[in-house]
This record gives structure tokens, C-alpha cells and sequence, in this order.
């Protein structure tokens, strides 16, 4: 191990050494590091990629800005490491680019692999914005240097639980989930705001973030004549819920947060995405002040629009530059408490944090999918 | 309220068509290792590959102007078998074959190399995301007394049984039946008497691949989709099916299949209201393993296994 370790601490005093020699010819520029961690293989890739692709944007633009640090002109690169949502890989990963002393962690993309990985970047000082994390333990934790540019799971839960109660009228509701942090801490909150408003949970199940087939969780929910359903999970596993139910000729809304809406559910869903209900964080990106603007971006340089996340990732990513730039320097140790304290305008909207890191408005939307599309039913606010 | 008979028939519905996948492809492994007592662990990528190939053969053949439907479902089918069945010999000619002779651990650790590649090789060729399944025939719901089948989920179980049935005959009466029976007996006195055993092997494997080919089509049918990972838990509930009936048995791995199935949708439902939502439906796996280690401590061939003092 130690060997190991000194090995690796020479070869990076090398490559530092080399680096170095090299920007030293090429005019005075410095190299700012941007990291990115997120699942890039497995059922969430396309999510995991849909943040490194706000990431990118953010870094292309920061760089044809020409943006200066002290006397010295910022080149920012992108470090991309794929968690593939497994905490244990995750962990590994944020060392990884710990050790390549990047400036900010723009992730992770779950709360299951951001909360353990907190405590790394932590140590090391180093900011790590969440786009997505949204599970309220992340920033319950007492550490100084997490983020996250998206409304915690205890806001939206409350929100959704009112909204199935209050204006859906639902009195027999199943709350399901995936057994990960993120699903069942949803699904804890959920249930909680429905029985705060007066409803009732009659089936509380789970299932695991891999299984498709839920026919024998719905057969049961069915016995026990539930009118409402709700499922906290990703697209993958909700299509095939949304199908099941149909077959099963479970007549009950479907509710879902995860990271619906979007296309992919469309496509697995089929017919059976008429009528169902998804939560989102923030508010649609039509109605966000440069929401069309950075989808058409978004689409010229990688073919595909917005899934969910990215928007979230490229204001974490202009948040973390534009303190670095406000505090002219890319050290966290200096930019940090620039970071806390600024306010920037973003896609998403106003990015301010209070004193946990959380965003201070962050706002929620219920869509439901109805004549071949998502329409916006609400946008919910504290 | 739990005890009603249409949940529970619903239950053992759901259970059945799970079952009738885990079957057809337990049912490759199974008739593998029967012949030369190899566990392929490549087998369930053999069923992803099938899965995948259909459905980029559907939607090449939309882009062509031809409307989903049976026909070119059928179609479809009939293309990822040949594949499956090509890659199934590929592996068998230019990977097994040589191993034949060697320790039983070699071909069994080689399996595994060839379902790791294969895994990434898919991933390679249709990316890393889930692919969506089109929706060729339009699914619509059955009525049974009180409980629901949609006729995509009947037509997968009267498919598996007529496949079943099918196999049966093959094995038990025809010639190609016999010699395969034989080889597995033994495979130097088989050969004594004229029998070509590697076009047995080859056969058996065409068959096994054919099926998994079958299967990996329902599967993404049910579900409506198909991503690189699939093969992977679905060939070990797989082989845990065969196991469980006792692996080198036709009949054993259609029962462990249907079997496996029936606990485990059974165990979905019922575990939360027997525990009084202590344990919950995400339980399920480990009472299907629980039931398999319990078979195998009291009769250690499994189900149906026979005693295979020779062959320990």
C-alpha cells in the first residue's frame, strides 16, 4: 500500500512537473480541473451522461470567455469519472480525483453515492455540487463543502403527498419504492405528508433498483382496492410499473418521482403512459428563464436534448467558476466561502445557497403525460 | 382480505409467466451439462443477445416501411435464433471443444470469461442504455376468474409449453433424441457405436441457444425492454431453476423454472402481510434461494435429479 502510494505521489510529481514545462511555453494560462462523477454504464447511463454534458457545455463556454485568475487565463478540463451509482465504485472514484486535485466535484448524480463520497471531498477540502442528489441526509451531514443546485427529497415529498391528497382526492394510496437511498427516503417523506393530510397508505412495498416484473407487489395493491399508486423510482423501472398496472387492469393514478418526465419513458411506456403523474425538481425547462437557449445547445453539440439533470449541472459548474473567478484563484481553501455567500443567475434560476449548502428557492413541478406529451399541472414553491 | 382467491390466483399467474421464461432458458443449461457436464455461464448472455438482435431487426425493418406486427416479429425471431444458434456453435466449436478433455474447471471459468465478454460486446454494439421493445402487437387484458392475463403473457405461456412438449418428443423419439441421450451416457461407447458425438454437442447447444434465443424475446416483450445487463440475473435465476429441479433433467428444469417463478411471485405478495411489514416484497430473491438450498441439503441432485454415482 505505501509503496504503492509513494509510487503514485512521484508519478504525479512528474506529471505536475511536466504540465508545468508545458503551460510555461504556452503563454500564461493555468489548468483548473473540473471533476465529474456519475453513472456513465448501467440502466442510469443516460442520465449520468446528461450531467457530464451540462458539465461540458459550462467548461466550453468558461473557456472561450477567456476568464482570468489572477494574471493568469483559466483553461478549465473536465476530469469524468464513472461511478456507475454504486457507492462502493463511487468512493473510489472520488479519490481518484481527489488525487488529480480537481478544483470543484460537480456530482455525484445519486444520493447514494454523493453521501458517502461527501466526507472525501471533505477532507480534502474540495467543493462537490450535487445536481441531482437529493436525498435530505447530504446536507444534514455538518460538512462544510457539499452543495446541491436542486429542492431536497423532504420539500418535494411533502409537496407530492399534499398533492395526491388535497387535489387528487386519492384516499387508498400504495407507496412503493426501490429499497436505494433515494427511493426509499422519497418514499418515506411521501408517506408521511399523505397521512399529515388525512389520507391513507394501505400498502407500503418495495421492490430493488434492478427487478422489472412488479406484477406481484400490484396484484397486491389491487386486493386492497388502492386508488392511487406511487412509485419512487428512475424511468426503467416506472415504464414497465405504468405497463403492468394497465395489464393488470389495476385502474389507480400512477404517480411517480425519479427523474420523469422525459422521452425514454415515453418510448418504454407506450400506451400505458397515458394519464401518469411525475414529479420533477425545479421548474420545466421551457419556463426557465434560459431553458430553450440551453436546449438548443445542448442539442447541437451532442444530438440529444435535455433528459433531466443537465441544466442543474451546467449552473453547478458556472456557480463554481464564477466564485473562482470572483475570488481569482482556483484554490478551494480561497473560493469557498465566495461560493457560499455568492448568488449567480443560472438556467435553472437564482443559485444561492443557505448556510447547508441547499438551494434557497427551489421550486417543484407536477406534470402529468397526457395526448402524447407532458403537460405541466403545477409548480409548486415553499 | 389477502386470502381471496382471484389475488391468489393472480399471484400464481404472475408466478407462471415468470416461471415459463426461467424454464425455457433453464432448459439450456440444463440440457448442456446433461450431454457434457459443462454449467455454460455464457448461456444467459446467449438470451440477451437474442432479446437484442430482435429488436434491432424490428426496428431496421420499420425503417424499411414494414409496420411492426406478427409477421415481422416472427421474422425477427427467426434472426436472432440463427444468431444465437451461430454464436452458441462459435463457442461450443472454437472454445468448449478444445477444453473437452480438460479439468471441469477450465471450461466452467472460460464460461464465465466468454458471458463477461459478451456482456460487454453488447454494450459495445447497442450501447449502454435500456432499448425499448416496440409494441408489436397491441397487448390487451384476459379475464380468468377475477384475475388478469394480457394475451402477450398466455400466448408466452402456451408458446413455452408447446416448446416444452416439442423438446420431449425430440429427446424421447427421434434419432438425434437417442444419440443424445446416449452421448450422455457415454460419450466413448456412443462413439464406438457410430455415433458422430461432436454434431450431438453441436446440436445440443443449437438447441439450447435456439431456446434462449425464445426467451430473451418474451422477456423483452413482458417488459417492453432490453439493455446489456438482462442475461445476467436472468441466468442465474435460470440455472438456480435447473439446479433446483436437478440440473441434467428436461423435466427438472421445466419444473424448477415454473417452480422458481411460483415462489417468487408468491413470496412478492405475500411476504409484507405475513410479517406484518417486516420483511417486504424486495425479499423475494432470497426466499427463492432459501427453497433452493433447502431442496439441495435433503435431496442434493435436486428435484428430479437422478444419482449420478459416475459423474460426481
Amino acid at each position: 500500500m505505501n509503496k504503492n502510494n509513494r509510487g503514485l505521489t512521484a508519478l504525479a510529481a512528474l506529471m505536475a512537473t511536466l504540465i508545468g514545462a508545458g503551460t510555461a511555453n504556452a503563454a500564461d494560462t493555468q489548468l483548473v480541473r473540473i471533476g465529474f462523477a456519475g453513472p456513465l454504464t448501467g440502466p442510469s447511463a443516460h442520465q449520468g451522461l446528461d450531467v457530464e454534458h451540462g458539465v461540458s457545455i459550462a467548461i466550453e463556454e468558461a473557456n472561450q470567455q477567456q476568464l482570468k485568475l489572477g494574471d493568469k487565463v483559466a483553461q478549465f478540463k473536465l476530469v469524468s469519472e464513472d461511478d456507475v451509482a454504486d457507492p462502493r465504485t463511487g468512493t473510489a472514484v472520488a479519490q481518484r480525483l481527489v488525487d488529480s486535485k480537481v478544483a470543484v466535484v460537480i456530482g455525484h448524480y445519486n444520493s447514494g453515492t454523493s453521501i458517502p463520497t461527501s466526507k472525501i471531498y471533505a477532507d480534502a477540502g474540495i467543493p462537490q455540487i450535487s445536481p441531482s442528489a437529493t436525498n435530505p441526509a447530504l446536507t444534514r451531514q455538518g460538512i462544510k463543502t457539499v452543495f446541491r443546485v436542486v429542492n431536497d427529497d423532504a420539500t418535494l415529498g411533502r409537496y407530492a403527498g399534499n398533492y395526491l391528497v388535497k387535489t387528487l382526492q386519492a384516499q387508498r394510496i400504495a407507496i412503493f419504492d426501490d429499497r436505494t437511498a433515494y427511493g426509499q427516503g422519497l418514499a418515506d417523506e411521501v408517506t408521511k405528508a399523505v397521512k399529515a393530510a388525512g389520507g391513507n397508505v394501505v400498502v407500503r412495498e418495495y421492490t430493488n433498483d434492478k427487478s422489472t416484473d412488479f406484477n406481484a407487489i400490484l396484484t397486491t395493491a389491487k386486493s386492497q382496492k388502492v386508488d392511487a399508486v406511487f412509485f419512487a423510482a428512475l424511468d426503467y423501472q416506472a415504464a414497465p410499473m405504468a405497463k403492468q398496472m394497465k395489464n393488470l387492469g389495476l385502474k389507480a393514478r400512477f404517480m411517480n418521482i425519479g427523474n420523469l418526465p422525459n422521452d425514454e419513458f415515453k418510448k418504454m411506456a407506450g400506451s400505458a403512459a397515458e394519464g401518469v403523474y411525475a414529479w420533477n425538481y425545479g421548474t420545466p425547462l421551457l419556463e426557465m428563464p434560459k431553458g430553450a437557449a440551453f436546449e438548443q445547445k445542448l442539442k447541437a453539440k451532442f444530438g440529444t436534448g435535455v433528459v433531466q439533470s443537465s441544466p442543474a449541472a451546467y449552473d453547478a459548474t458556472w456557480a463554481a467558476i464564477t466564485a473562482m473567478v470572483k475570488a481569482q484563484s482556483a484554490d478551494p481553501a480561497v473560493y469557498l466561502p465566495v461560493l457560499k455567500s455568492e448568488s449567480y443567475e443560472g438556467v435553472t434560476g437564482t443559485i444561492a445557497f443557505d448556510e447547508f449548502g441547499n438551494l434557497k428557492s427551489p421550486a417543484a413541478t407536477v406534470f402529468q403525460f397526457a395526448d402524447g406529451g407532458w403537460k405541466t399541472l403545477s409548480v409548486e414553491r415553499d | 382480505m389477502e386470502g381471496n382467491f382471484d389475488i391468489l390466483l393472480q399471484q400464481v399467474l404472475n408466478g407462471l409467466v415468470l416461471g415459463s421464461i426461467y424454464a425455457l432458458v433453464a432448459l439450456g443449461y440444463t440440457m448442456v451439462y446433461g450431454i457434457i457436464g459443462l454449467i455454460n455461464f455464457a448461456h444467459g448472455e446467449v438470451v440477451m443477445v437474442g432479446a437484442m438482435v430482435t429488436i434491432s431487426v424490428l426496428s431496421m425493418l420499420a425503417g424499411m416501411g414494414f409496420a411492426p406486427g406478427i409477421l415481422t416479429l416472427l421474422l425477427a425471431i427467426m434472426v436472432a435464433a440463427a444468431v444465437c444458434m451461430l454464436m452458441a456453435q462459435g463457442m461450443e466449436k472454437f472454445a468448449y471443444r478444445p477444453l473437452r478433455k480438460a479439468p471441469r474447471l477450465t471450461p466452467l471459468i472460460l464460461a464465465i470469461g466468454i458471458s463477461i465478454a459478451l456482456q460487454n460486446l453488447a454494450m459495445m454494439i447497442w450501447g449502454r442504455g435500456y432499448k425499448t421493445f416496440p409494441e408489436v402487437v397491441e397487448t390487451r387484458p384476459i379475464e380468468v376468474f377475477g384475475a388478469t392475463v394480457t394475451n402477450v403473457q398466455m400466448s408466452i405461456m402456451i408458446i413455452s409449453v408447446v416448446i416444452m412438449l416439442g423438446l420431449w418428443l425430440l429427446v424421447d423419439k427421434t434419432r438425434l433424441g437417442k444419440a443424445m441421450r446416449a452421448t450422455a451416457q457415454n460419450q466413448e461407447v456412443a462413439g464406438l457405436m457410430g455415433i458422430n458425438i461432436n454434431r450431438v454437442i453441436s446440436a445440443t447447444f443449437l438447441i439450447g441457444a435456439g431456446l434462449g434465443a425464445i426467451a430473451g424475446v418474451m422477456r423483452a416483450v413482458n417488459y417492453g425492454q432490453a439493455d446489456a445487463y438482462m442475461g445476467l440475473l436472468l441466468g442465474l435465476k435460470a440455472f438456480s431453476a435447473a439446479v433446483l429441479g436437478g440440473i441434467g433433467n428436461l423435466f427438472g428444469a421445466m419444473a424448477g423454472g415454473l417452480l422458481l417463478g411460483l415462489i417468487e411471485s408468491l413470496a412478492a405478495g405475500y411476504t409484507g402481510h405475513l410479517t406484518g411489514g417486516f420483511l417486504g416484497a424486495n425479499y423475494q430473491d432470497i426466499f427463492a434461494f432459501a427453497v433452493l438450498i433447502l431442496v439441495l441439503l435433503f435431496r442434493p441432485n435436486g428435484l428430479m435429479g437422478e444419482r449420478q454415482a459416475d459423474r460426481a
